[in-house]
Order: C-alpha cells, then structure tokens, then sequence
C-alpha cells in the first residue's frame, strides 16, 4: 500500500546507515523529519510472516523510507519482464520495420552534407613512406612472398617414376646396412621354460661385463599379454641403431663356407701302406729303472737295452727272455750295437765311461772275429796317445768275465755313443756348453781318439754317422751341421725351426734326416731340398724323446713323453723331383706314464717291421 | 741422383682417407650440421686397413671418411640450407633483441625449409632398393607415432609418423601381405612381404614412455626426417600400385561403413578422418573400383626334372600363402577393451576377418558385443560375466599363433583362464641339429594335418619326442667319440695292466679262466678304422687348416652342447611338472 502524501526523501543518494542510529531516516519535501516506522519483527516473526503471509512473496523492504512495499500485480509483472530482458513497455514493437538510411538507392536529401576534406585529395605522406621502405626491402630480397604452406597432402608423387637402370659408381660400391637380427624364442613373453634363466644363469649374467652377454636382457615369462610391461631400453636401442648406421664403419666381410670335411688332407689309405707295426705283441720286463736306451743287434735277433738302475741287459727278441745282464755300475745313458754283422760288440755309455762289451751271443766265428779286432792293437805297436784327455784301457777281473772289454775314459760325462756303419769307428757325445771337446771319434782296431772339432758351436745333443759316405751329422741345440770328414770342413747347417733338439735320425739312403725337438716337433729334412725343414709334424702333446728310421722298409718312428710312438710311413723316391711322401699310419700305446716321462727311446727291427720302445716304466715293448 | 725426395703420407692410402675434423672444416661445418649431413647422405667412416699409414704415423684413435665421400658431399644443395639456417636463426635473434615482432613474424614466415626428395631418390636409385632399407623407417616411425605430444619433438612430426604408420597398415592390410607376427618382451614384431622383399618392424607396447636421459634426440629427429619422407614416397608407390587413391580415403561404399553417430564425438572433421583411418575398420578407396582381385596365376611351364620339382615346390607354397590370406575369412571377432586393439585389429583384418570393439574404446567400431553372429570374443582376463554361449572366448595370443602356424589352431588351449602354451618365436628356423621345442613339433605335426584329439594321445607323442631325442643323445655321444663302444676294450685292458703290473711286482699268479669268444662286429670294426683314419689325417693338417678345422668343429661342439643343455632343461622341467600332478592326483 503506498501511502497517499508524498514521503519522499530528499537526503539524496547516501548510504543508509548514516542514519542507523537515529530515529528518523531523512526528510520528507517540507523539511519534516521522517520517521522509521516503528519495528519491532524479528527473526521469528520475520520467519512467521513468511509462512503465513501469501503477500509476503511480493513484499519489498524499502531502504530508502524504512517502510514495507506490497507491489501490485502491474509491478511484479513489469519486473518480471525486466527480468527476462524485455522492455518494460508491453506495448513497445522491438521488431520495428528497419528504415534503410544507408542504403544504394541515392536519396535527394543527404545524410550529412559535409564538404570533402583536403587530406582525401592528396596523397598521405606517411603511407608513401612505408610503401617505400616495403618497395625497397622487396627490391633489396629481404621481403618474400609469404611461402604456401604445403600441408604434406600433396608433397608426396611417384619419386621412381622413371627409374633409370644406370647404376653409379657409388652404388656399386655401397654397403647396404645390416638388418636388425630377428629375435629368437628368448625374446617372447611367454617362451617354453627351457629357454628362461635358471637362478646361476641369471647370477652369471648379472656378474657379466654389458658387452660379454649373450642375450642383452633377461628373459621372461608373462601368464597373460596384459601383464606385459613397456621395455625399458627399446628408446635405448633404437638409438643404439641410428648411432650404428652413421657411425660404424662397414665392412664386407668374407665369411669362410668351409665343409670342414674338405680341410683333411686326402692321404693313400694306412691299409694301402702296410706292413707297419699295429699291435703291441711282447713286453721285456726286468729293468728297475728308466730305460734309458736300446740297440737291436745287426741280425736282429739280440736287443741290448741301458737302464738307469746300473745294468745293461740282452734279450731275445722273439721270446722276451733276459738272456744275459751286466752290472755297469752306473745310470746307463747310451747303448749301441756295433753294426757289423761280423762282429758282436756292444758299446755303452755311462757317467764319463765309455765300455765295449762283448756279449758272446753269436756264433764262434763272428766272437773270435770280434776278439781279434779287439786284440789289433795290442800286437801292434802302443797307442799313440794324441789327447791325453780319453784313456783306453783294458778291462780286467769281474769285468772281463761278465764281457767288458774295453774302458775308453773321458774327461767328461758321455751322453751318447754312436757306431759307423763300417763298425771300426765310433762317436761319443759329451754336451758341454763352454768347451769344444763335445765330440769324440774313436777307432777301435787302433785303439786311437781325435777330437774333430777345435770350436765351441753350441750345445750338442746328438752326433750321427753318414749311412754311406763320409759325413758326419752333429746336431746342436737348435741346428744340425753336416761335416765332411774326408775334406774336413762343414757342407750345410740345417736349420731345425725347433727350440731344443732332443734326437735326429738319417735316413738310410743318406739324403733325409729326421729331428725330434723337446717343444713337441719332428722336422724331416730333404737334404737335397733346403736347409729349413721339408715337413714340420705336430702330431706330439709333449716333447719327443726319440726317432728312428726303418733300415728297409719306408717307415720311421717317433716315441714322445706323451707316452705314444707315432709310425709313419715315409716314402722317398729315387726321381729327384718327387718329394717324400709322409703319412702316418700308425699311433702305439703302452708304456705307462712315469714321472711325467713316457716313451724314450725307439728303435726299428733290423729286417722286421717292427718297433721297439722302451719307456720311463723300466720295460720294453715290441709292436708288431 | 734422381730426382726429389719422396715424401711421406703423399701418396696411396693416406690420400684417400680424411679424418673427421678436416673433413668437417673442409666442408665448413659445425660438428651437428655434419652429423645431420652424414645421416641425410647416408656417409659412414670407413676403417683404413693400415690405420698407421693414413694417420701419419700416429696411432692416434680417429675416425677416417673416404675422400671421396667427402668431395661428393661439396656439391650437395642441402649444406647452402644449412647455412641459411644458421643465417636465419642469427636473425631472429636480433630481431628478438630489438623486440621487432613484426619483423619476427616475417622472419618466421619465411623459414627456410629444405626437401630431402632428391637424397631420397640417390640413396634409393630403384623402389627395390628403397624397400631393402625401409625396416628402419618403419621401426623409428612407429616409435614416434607413440611419443606423447609433448617435449621431446615436434608435434608435426609425431603427426606425421602416425600418418605415414597408419597408411602403411592400411596398405598391408589391402595387399594382405602380413606374413609372422610375434609378441616379444621389447614389443610386437611384425613380418611382411611387399614386392618379394621382407620388411619386418617393431611397434612398442602402448604406454607412455620415460624418455631416457643419455639419448640424442637431435639424432633421432634428423633419422626421423630421413625416414618420413622415404615412408611417404614408398607408400605412395605402394598405394598406386594397389590402384588405391592417395592419400588414402575410405570406401564410402563398403559394407562395413563405420557408423555416423560417433563423429559427433569429435571436434574437427579432419582428425576425425585420420582417427577413422587408424581405425583399421574399414577398406580402403580405389581409383579403378575393381570388383575382384584377379589372382596371379603361376603359369604352367611345360618343363622336365629338378626344375619342375622346383616349380611344384614353389606352387605348393603360393597356394600354402594364398591359404594363408584366407586365414580368417568368415570369422567374426569382438575385441574386449583390455586387448590391445590396434595390433589385433591389424592382424584380423590382414587375414580377412572381421573385427570390432566398443564404440567407447575407439571410432570405428562396426559392430556390438550383442551381436549374435560374432564367433570368436578375444579377452584378456580372467573371468568374464556374462558369456554367450554362440561363440568363443579366447586370449590374445591365440591370434598370433595362428597367424605364425599358418593354420586355426585348436581354440581349447587359448579358453578364458587356461594357461596358455609358450608363445614361440616365427623367426626361427630350426636346422639340422639345433635343438627345436616339443611345442614347435606339435605345431608342426598340426600343419601337416596330423591331429591330436585327445590327452593320451599327446601323452604318447610326447613320450615319443623324448624317445626321439635319448635317440639323438646316444647319436650325439657317438658323435662325441667312440667312448662307449671302446668300454669293453679298456675293461680287458685295464685286466691285463693288472696282470702284468702284479707280474712286475713279482706276484706271479698263473691263472687260466675261461676265455669268451670275442665276437668280432665287422661294421663296428670298419667305423673304428674310418675314425682313425680320420684322426691320422687330421694330424697331417696344415697348421693355418688345422687351426681353422678346430674353429669349425669347437663351433659345431658348441651348438650341439648349447642344443643338448636346451633338452635337459626341458626335461627336468617337464619331470618337475609330472611329479607335481602326481601329488595332486594323490
């Protein structure tokens, strides 16, 4: 209800609460105070008036006079208008018909009817000026047209449309990049078990050193794909392969396509090469000690054997019966037969003794036959005592009943003893590196021994006698030199290729000559070759103790610490221009390891093809 | 006297090599730009044979390039872009610094850009030879499409990648040329055959990736730049082979159109199509739209022998790759959300199925889970609620396995909850010798149509296997060295050292047993004599013949050991299985 005088306030647009603590609110037109209607409603009754008054939705509080306004039906209607954005007016039209000022009919009245400017008849001073800093940035090329962005839709074509067949040089020689190795049954996600690391596989592979693994990850094993986590490293290789194509160096590599079948040698059959000794048939026991050395005599029926326990011993060859031993009083080095078929002498080395023993086990011709070239000397006149240093003297008491003959004395220990094929004269070794009295020869029909050599060349090892001509095989620790006996003088040095030479043999024929050496080679020469070796066999584990040629049939023998003897067979042809032949046919097995000595010594059968070995396990054996 | 002194380093290899810092000042460079260069051109370092004389003397570790690489770098056009680029940047710099934008906006307008197009074809002189190299683009490509869109490279880039990756899926599955899929711990390989060539690439397991720290990113993007536009030029020939339009559109008339609905979805019409493409659902517009494919008929040659074995050969196995295109031809498949979807879907569609997902995991679904028809549901958990009864619920990895065994393989070992059999790799080819997993046999066994319907037979088969492979123990210690067949021997040996070692000792016992006939095994006898006839040859060797024979054999050893070690694994393995199930059936 609005009241019918006017109680307009004139105090303007304040803040009410200037007028909080007074009674009146402001002043009406006369200058009247008004006063605040007079409330007592609080928020109970406010709360009550709101529930019960169907007004009270209606009702506006007017701050200005204090007072409660009802609004009227035509209020509360214009302020829902406002409140939708209309026009408070209903009557108002919004949608008038537009009235078309600025349209393209030209109208006889004009809008504005102002006069041109100057400023749109000349032209403007500072568009010139940046029209000409444009022109001149264009004419300079600092301004291009804006490029035309291709969206890539278009930016492919047929790059190979015409592709030409001529390939340059380039491509010829580039090396396409290697493929990516595809990846085996490790890399599943579900491999089969075998293929997944054990506990002590994946301890080694964690111990190992990046680059030293197999396999750059671990396998493992997921139950389902949906488990199967992100790898890792897969950036990380990726990488790994673009720093690989740029810049690894490439390379064609020729991989070797070799059937390793084809690599054997193709050799004529053993089968086709017999006889050669194959099986182990006999084995002389008696010795206690390593048997140092063995002598098979000329007729091949009597074996002499030198053994460290002080004994030498004779044997029957085909029965394997100790016939006869002589206690030598000394570690046998060396014993040698005499190879004259008619004489029966053996000599043997010990300490610095050499001894001639005549074992009377032949028949009465061939022993008195050996007796007088004993007794030569004797009758003649005495021995002319050239060095004073070897002393020969006659054996006599217990000595002479057991077969010594003769006593020849060095002045150093003898290593070994070698007869000439004539059987008057014979070698002995005494290796000794700061002296030239290495080597002795010695004549026995006239009781006389002459030091051939007047310098130290090195440490010999073993001496040999030319099969058929005068010649004289010295080998020293890394070469053998041949000498001429007649002319005095040396013919050849053979270089062995070897670190120690152990033994050396010579062929029959004289044109050959095997070596064996201590790191585990055996060098055949062909003397009418060179002077290196013809053939180098390896075919020992450990060093080679000793070698032999067969006296009539191609064979040779090589006995080694390894506890083998290795038969080979060695042809040589009499056509100069055909090499030797070399093929091994046979490996024996049978002496014992002892003190890490095996085979050492071998020798052949005189007419038989068989081979005789004696071992550190104090026996002989017999292949045949 | 003659002439002038000869000097050193003048002549021969040493003028033909050139270590990276002189080529690099030659071609005046800075240490990336040569680095980009020599990834562009595709120039490696060469390793000199004598590393001493083409370094004058020293022994200084270098890298060395062949001159002459280097001089045909001189005249490639993309070193003046590079050296624009440096201008540019220089530019933009002052112009940042005298705060002129828009001098900066014209500047970045007119960035100089350069195209790799003419590398590409230098490189790459014939499509084959484009083809050979392209399992490396794939690779990098597919990883990048991955990368998040932010950081580590540019947006356009991964944008790109995943493009130029979904237009190749989409022409590998047009021309059906996926041949072996595998699922390994690094990611999925994939195995395709385009135009004779096999290209193979690996997509990783979708998730993000921590991006490690020591990786050059830089190198990786310039590889990528390479291999984009290799990949589009490639499938661009690829796609006007098939008669597919490029870039590729979807055939608006096929059947299995994706449904129109789902785009609402999407904001803008062009992703939406991309999305659509990746999809994998549908097929792929044509220019000449041609009914049926005609089939490459291999024309009959009227020809006699081996060569006509060779054709039959070859027949027999386009009609085994024929049958394999087929593979899953009438099959339907529904894929739940947990499966990876892109990957199944590529493969399905490969083969001729069908296949469709949840609108709420991709665009592009054809079809609902309802659907009645659906004859297979792939899953990947352990239960499932309501199952239909019309069709089959299989793991993931059954999809693979048929695609590598060329054939559908039972679906009872691949059931909802069954531990599924060892995922083998395709790539491997078993020789003779190597040692091959009963699973792979089994596959085998299967492929050549022998069928294993029951338990006891697979019993029997496996205790076959095993009898097959004592056999080729017993084989291989036969191999090893007569050890067993000489037994008897060295037993009456070591009774005759006895004897003859107490004969030695002085005990002399006089003893006559009973001897046995020795029965003499003539083949046995041969075999022996052939073996050492072997091993007398053999010592004959020459050393360098004989060094490289013991290589051969040690290697040969090896594999059979490295083979034989494989075998007792599994077959401890399966021991420990059987007493396991004992116990239980106790």
């Amino acid at each position: 209800v609005i009241s019918l005088h006017d109680i307009r306030n004139t105090v303007g647009n304040i803040p009410v609460e200037w007028y909080k603590d007074f009674p009146h609110i402001g002043y009406n037109l006369d200058g009247k105070k008004i006063y605040k209607p007079i409330r007592n409603k609080d928020e109970l009754d406010d709360f009550l008036d709101k529930m019960e008054n169907p007004e009270y939705w209606r009702t506006v509080h007017d701050k200005q006079t204090g007072s409660d306004i009802v609004l009227s039906d035509d209020q509360v209607e214009l302020v829902n208008r406002l409140q939708r954005g209309q026009f408070g007016d209903v009557n108002f039209n919004e949608y008038e018909p537009m009235v078309e000022f600025f349209s393209s009919d030209v109208m006889i009245h004009p809008i504005t009817n102002r006069p041109a400017d100057k400023r749109s008849f000349i032209p403007s001073l500072t568009e010139k000026e940046k029209v000409s800093k444009l022109v001149h940035a264009i004419k300079m090329g600092w301004l291009k047209p804006r490029r035309v962005e291709d969206d890539g839709r278009g930016r492919y074509y047929d790059l190979w449309a015409s592709e030409d067949s001529s390939i340059l040089a380039r491509h010829r020689m580039h090396l396409p990049a290697p493929k990516i190795p595809l990846p085996g049954h490790h890399e599943s996600y579900n491999p089969p078990p075998e293929y997944l690391f054990t506990d002590e596989e994946r301890a080694l592979w964690e111990q190992q050193d990046p680059g030293d693994r197999k396999l750059p990850f671990v396998p493992r094993k997921y139950s389902s794909l949906r488990q199967v986590p992100a790898f890792s490293h897969f950036i990380h290789e990726r990488f790994e392969r673009c720093l690989d194509l740029y810049l690894c160096p490439r390379q064609r590599k020729m991989r070797v396509n070799v059937n390793p079948e084809d690599l054997i040698p193709q050799l004529p059959k053993p089968k086709d090469l017999q006889p050669f000794p194959t099986t182990q048939s006999l084995v002389y026991r008696g010795h206690s000690g390593l048997v140092r050395s063995i002598s098979v005599s000329p007729s091949g029926q009597w074996l002499a054997s030198g053994s460290d326990d002080g004994s030498v011993r004779f044997w029957e060859v085909c029965s394997s019966r100790c016939m006869k031993m002589v206690q030598v009083g000394g570690a046998v080095k060396s014993v040698a037969w005499n190879p004259n078929p008619s004489v029966c002498l053996l000599a043997v080395a010990l300490d610095s003794v050499v001894l001639i023993l005549s074992p009377s086990l032949a028949d009465k011709q061939v022993i008195l036959s050996s007796e007088r070239l004993l007794s030569a000397q004797q009758e003649g006149e005495e021995p002319a005592e050239g060095n004073g240093s070897v002393v020969w003297s006659e054996a006599e008491g217990e000595e002479l009943n057991q077969g010594v003959r003769l006593k020849i004395q060095h002045p150093k220990a003898v290593h070994q003893v070698v007869w000439h094929a004539k059987g008057d004269y014979l070698a002995s070794v005494m290796p000794d590196n700061t002296s030239h009295l290495q080597v002795y020869i010695h004549q026995l029909s006239r009781r006389r021994s002459q030091n051939p050599f007047s310098r130290n060349k090195g440490l010999v090892q073993c001496v040999s006698f030319h099969p058929i001509r005068p010649y004289f095989f010295v080998a020293t620790q890394r070469s053998i030199r041949i000498y001429n006996l007649v002319k005095q003088e040396m013919t050849k040095k053979l270089q062995a290729n070897s670190k120690w030479i152990s033994s050396m043999a010579v062929h029959p024929g004289g044109d050959h000559v095997i070596c064996g050496s201590y790191d585990c080679k055996l060098s055949w020469f062909d003397l009418d070759l060179s002077t290196k070796p013809y053939k180098m066999l390896r075919h020992h584990k450990k060093a080679v103790r000793g070698v032999a040629y067969h006296r009539l049939y191609p064979l040779f023998a090589s006995a080694s610490d390894d506890g083998s003897v290795i038969v080979c067979h060695g042809t040589v042809y009499n056509d100069l221009l055909q090499n030797p032949l070399i093929v091994p046919v046979k490996v024996l097995r049978g002496h014992v390891m002892t003190h890490d000595l095996g085979v050492l010594d071998v020798t052949f059968h005189p007419t038989q093809p068989w081979v005789f070995s004696s071992g550190a396990d104090a026996t002989i054996r017999l292949f045949t | 006297m003659g002439g002038l002194q000869k000097k050193k380093f003048e002549r021969g290899s040493a003028t033909n090599y050139i270590t990276r810092n002189r080529a690099r000042k030659k071609l005046q460079l800075s240490l990336p730009d040569f680095r980009r260069l020599c990834i562009l051109k595709g120039i490696y370092p060469h390793e000199p044979k004598h590393k001493k004389k083409v370094n004058k003397g020293s022994t200084a570790p270098r890298t060395f390039y062949l001159l002459k690489d280097i001089r045909f770098l001189l005249h490639e056009p993309i070193v003046g872009k590079f050296r624009e680029y440096k201008i540019f940047v220089r530019k933009l710099k002052k112009a940042y610094g005298k705060t002129e934008w828009s001098a900066v906006e014209r500047l970045r307008e007119n960035k100089p850009t350069y195209k790799l197009d003419h590398i590409i074809k230098e490189r790459y002189p014939t499509f084959i030879d484009a083809l050979r190299d392209i399992d490396d683009a794939l690779c990098m490509c597919f990883l990048f499409s991955t990368f998040a869109r932010t950081g580590k490279c540019h947006v356009q880039t991964i944008q790109l990648c995943k493009r130029l990756t979904v237009e190749w899926m989409n022409y590998v599955i047009t021309s059906r040329s996926l041949r072996k899929v595998f699922l390994s711990i690094k990611g999925i390989y994939y195995q395709a055959e385009v135009m004779g060539q096999l290209i193979t690439w690996v997509v990783p397991y979708q998730f993000s990736h921590d991006h490690p720290v020591d990786v050059d990113y830089r190198v990786m993007a310039t590889f990528t730049e390479l291999y984009t536009t290799l990949l589009g030029f490639v499938n661009f020939r690829l796609y006007n082979s098939l008669n597919l339009v490029y870039p590729p559109k979807l055939d608006s008339n096929a059947e299995s159109e994706p449904k129109e609905e789902s785009e609402d979805d999407y904001a803008m019409n062009s992703e939406s199509y991309l999305e659509k493409l990746s999809a994998l659902s549908a097929s792929l517009a044509r220019v000449v739209s041609s009914a049926e494919e005609e089939e490459a008929q291999l024309d009959h040659f009227p020809t006699e022998g081996i060569r006509s074995a060779q054709m039959e050969a070859r027949e027999k196995e386009l009609k085994q790759q024929e049958a394999q295109k087929k593979l899953f031809e009438g099959l339907k498949f529904y894929l739940n959300r947990e499966v990876p979807r892109e990957s199944l879907a590529f493969i399905i569609r490969c083969f001729g199925g069908q296949v469709s997902w949840d609108k709420s995991v991709c665009i592009g679904s054809t079809y609902e889970m309802t659907d009645e028809t659906i004859t297979h549901h792939i899953i990947d958990r352990p239960s499932v609620d309501k199952q239909y009864i019309n069709r089959y619920y299989i793991q993931p990895q059954w999809v693979y396995d048929c695609v590598n065994a060329k054939v559908l393989l039972p679906v009872e070992d691949y059931f909802l909850g069954v531990t599924l059999p060892p995922h083998l790799s395709p790539f491997v080819e078993e020789k003779e010798g190597d040692y091959v997993p009963p699973e792979k046999l089994k596959i085998m066994a299967l492929q050549r149509g022998e069928k294993t319907g029951n338990e006891q037979e697979e019993e029997e088969e496996e205790e076959e296997e095993e009898e097959e492979e004592e056999e080729q123990e017993e084989e291989e210690e036969d191999d090893n060295g007569d050890e067993e067949d000489d037994e008897e021997e060295v037993a009456e040996e070591k009774n005759l050292k006895k004897m003859e070692e107490q004969r030695s000792q002085g005990k002399v016992i006089f003893k006559v047993t009973p001897g046995k006939l020795k029965v003499e095994n003539k083949a046995r006898l041969e075999q022996e004599e052939k073996a050492e006839e072997k091993r007398l040859a053999i010592m004959m060797m020459k050393k360098k013949e004989k060094y490289l024979y013991d290589k051969i054999m040690f290697g040969k050893k090896r594999k059979v050991r490295e083979a034989n070690k494989l075998a007792a694994k599994r077959k401890a393995h399966d021991d420990a299985e059987k007493a396991k199930k004992k116990k239980a059936r106790k």
